[in-house]
């Protein structure tokens, strides 16, 4: 009867970002359609690169919940997690002994790493999100010379000249390239899933709801939402934003390593460096807020964004000469970002 | 009174010690600089002359900094959109081609309005996002970064009628990558030029650079400039005081990205080529890790601070690919160890000063609990 009121709290319920990209991503698969893409390609194209960036984006869960807010110092996870995908690397571990020495290496390196990182987050409340953005920098630079100067041997890793020396770019595809992505495949309504990596992105975010609702979970959340509620009733809030930050380091070693996996190739140097800002997009197209996420924010952040970015460019790519795409994913991602950052209560 | 009955040796040393504490960033980045000075050993007159060029071209787009630190919105990441304004302009004079300092001229009053409204827009931005504006500017320069790409990569040639097929890409479409800004180079730099014994000056710009720290100077003295450091210091306290705190946040804002826009022109002419979607993205990063290697924190910034560290940080800049090739052989760590410096330098300056800004809060409140407390002991 009431269909604009009916509809007006749909719109409500659903959020505006995420009907806007909704709407987009219906157009862009009704243009795929007109012009007769393969379909079942994109949508693999798009399960793949969900899946791939997923874990990415559930590092930004823990320290939201903690009251942290975005974690813009990502890259330091991410580093951690180039260090064992580099040392398996060296050591010419192929296939999932490749991949699970990665994340055994990268794993402890970034909770050391985050331990310290938090410790620095816990004296500079209030400005987490500067002070991560330039930590991240500056340890995406520092490593840049590790790189350089690095114990690495293994001839297919180092320049061909000079003989010492990280390349900017390694190939995986002879040692743990794609483990993931070919394992448990299978086709549904012709579509080909790529079961393993799914599972191991869902996987994560079910241990983390998992966790949410464990008793620490609980207390992390309720650090973040009441700190002077959560001191009064014993919870220790700095070592909770501690160990927000911990999880979220180790789930950014972890990430690089399975996004790496997946795209085939290592990338160094610069390259992790604005490695937070597609993750933190997400999961606010997602409808987190700066104060609050859930893994459900996760899910359906990532699916939007990642399809929006992997069906993006092959679809425009068929109206206009030219990457429309790229300019389209930095505006949409940084305007979410600007959108978050400008909403809610000014002030501290 | 004890202070005056120590030994007259003791105080000097206490004064010095004083000085080099209250000055030890730049005191650092000097021992860093000199340190690569003597490493590399360089040519005296190579270094001097590189130095000077550098100071010339930075040293406006350092100062643009310094109103909104001022005004308390910290650090300002958004002069890329002033960046970005400057920028449009060159490249619409480059089309018509019009040279010399009649170019440089219709640059600079063309990039103004345009600097203008987008300074608007970023203050009407940033007071919405009071307590943390220096994340909000940084993502605001992104932001505005796609919508530069939009407008000269794709509108440019087709909602933007212009052809010149020295400017567009091959299809017509979109601006190429680097445009040769040849008509316009060294308009001012070499305007007035002096070559003193194997030393040159770029006199104009470097006028144009001392005229700033002027204005601003006297800037500070007017009503304005009280209300910015009011607003600086406290919001609450300012809009009792009748402040109009939002509208002055604004002002900084405009005034900060109309200078940043000049400065990129001013900046642009001594470099000679435009990479049209790159130029601008430095800015922000490299001017701000400048001024906080003079001395500056993120509440406190002075013309001192602006000068003493653009040349500290360009000295680095010059000498560590040198020093990296001399003492490692490779002169690529000497560029990753000066990008690490750069990133490090904010990281250590935001860190400490939020750190500080803490401690003051975390005083303040043990402060209230005790006088509550010995109110509700009477």
């Amino acid at each position: 009867m009431d269909v604009r009121g009916s509809l007006s709290r749909f719109a409500q319920g659903v959020g505006i970002p995420r009907l806007l990209i909704g709407l987009f991503l219906v157009f862009l698969f009704v243009v795929a359609y007109i012009q007769k893409l393969p379909m079942a390609m994109l949508l693999n194209g798009a399960l793949v690169r969900t899946a791939m960036n997923g874990i990415l984006v559930l590092a930004m869960v823990p320290t939201i919940q903690a009251g942290v807010g975005l974690n813009f110092g990502l890259p330091v996870g991410v580093v951690c997690g180039l260090v064992g995908a580099l040392l398996a690397m060296e050591h010419n571990l192929r296939g999932f002994t490749g991949f699970g020495t990665a994340l055994a290496i990268g794993i402890p390196l970034a909770a050391v790493a985050g331990l310290l990182y938090g410790q620095l987050l816990n004296r500079v409340k209030g400005q987490e999100m500067m002070v991560g953005t330039y930590v991240g920098f500056s340890v995406v630079a520092g490593m840049s010379v590790f790189w350089l100067l690095g114990p690495f041997r293994n001839p297919e890793m180092i320049w061909v000249v000079g003989g010492s020396g990280l390349r900017y770019t390694l190939t995986l595809s002879n040692h743990y390239g794609h483990v993931l992505n070919q394992a448990l495949n299978f086709r549904l309504l012709g579509v080909l899933i790529p079961g393993g990596l799914v599972l191991f992105y869902l996987s994560f975010c079910l241990l983390m709801a998992v966790f949410l609702r464990t008793r620490v979970g609980m207390a992390m959340s309720a650090a973040g939402s009441n700190p002077a509620f959560a001191a009064a009733s014993g919870i220790s809030v700095d070592n909770m934003r501690l160990l927000a930050v911990v999880l979220s380091t180790v789930l950014g070693a972890v990430g690089i390593v399975v996004y790496a996996q997946s795209f085939g190739f290592l990338q160094l140097y610069v390259a992790p460096m604005f490695m937070a800002f597609p993750s933190v997009a997400a999961i606010l197209i997602g409808g987190a807020s700066t104060r609050r996420a859930s893994v459900l924010n996760v899910i359906v952040g990532a699916l939007l964004f990642h399809t929006m970015l992997a069906t993006a460019l092959p679809v425009t790519r068929t109206l206009m000469e030219g990457d429309i795409s790229e300019v389209a994913r930095i505006i949409v991602s940084n305007g979410m970002i600007l959108y978050a950052l400008t909403r809610g209560r000014g002030g501290n | 009174m004890a202070l005056s009955r120590q030994p007259a040796a003791r105080r000097i040393q206490s004064d010095v010690l004083g000085i080099v504490r209250q000055n030890a960033v730049p005191l650092l980045f000097l021992a860093l600089g000199l340190a690569g000075v003597l490493a590399t050993g360089m040519n005296p007159y190579f270094l001097a002359n590189e130095t000077i060029n550098r100071l010339a071209r930075n040293s406006f787009l350092v100062l643009s900094l310094l109103i909104p630190v001022t005004a308390g919105l910290g650090l300002n990441f958004g002069i890329v959109l002033g960046a970005m304004a400057g920028q449009a302009a060159l490249i619409a004079v480059t089309h018509w081609r019009i040279p010399g300092l009649s170019g440089l001229g219709l640059a600079l009053a063309l990039c103004t309005p345009l600097a203008v409204g987008l300074g608007w827009f970023a203050g009407m931005i940033l007071n919405r996002a009071k307590g943390r504006e220096m994340i909000t500017s940084m993502i605001l320069g992104f932001f505005m970064n796609g919508v530069y790409q939009l407008v000269f990569l794709f509108l440019v040639g087709t909602a933007i009628p212009m052809r010149n097929p020295a400017m567009l890409l091959t299809q017509g479409v979109g601006l190429r990558n680097t445009q040769d800004l040849e008509l316009i180079r060294w308009s001012l730099d070499r305007l007035v030029y002096w070559r003193v014994s194997g030393f040159s000056f770029p006199v104009l710009t470097l006028l144009a650079g001392a005229a700033l720290c002027a204005v601003l100077m006297f800037l500070a003295r007017t009503k304005l400039g009280q209300d910015f450091r009011a607003v600086g210091q406290d919001m609450h306290v300012a809009e009792v005081a009748g402040i109009n705190v939002d509208r002055t946040r604004i002002i900084a804002v405009i005034i900060s990205t109309t200078l940043a826009a000049w400065g990129q022109v001013i900046f642009l002419q001594n470099i000679g080529t435009l990479n049209t979607y790159n130029s601008h993205e430095q800015v922000g990063m490299f001017a701000i890790a400048a001024l906080l290697v003079g001395g500056a924190t993120v509440a406190r910034a002075t013309v001192a601070n602006a000068l003493v560290g653009t040349f500290l940080f360009h000295l680095l800049f010059i000498v560590s690919p040198f020093a990296g090739q001399r003492l490692l052989g490779q002169p690529q760590v000497g560029e990753y160890f000066r990008v690490f410096v750069a990133y490090g330098v904010i990281a250590v300056a935001l860190g400490l000063h939020a750190w500080q800004k803490r401690q003051q809060v975390l005083r303040a409140l043990a402060r209230d609990k005790l006088a509550a407390a010995e109110v509700s002991g009477d």
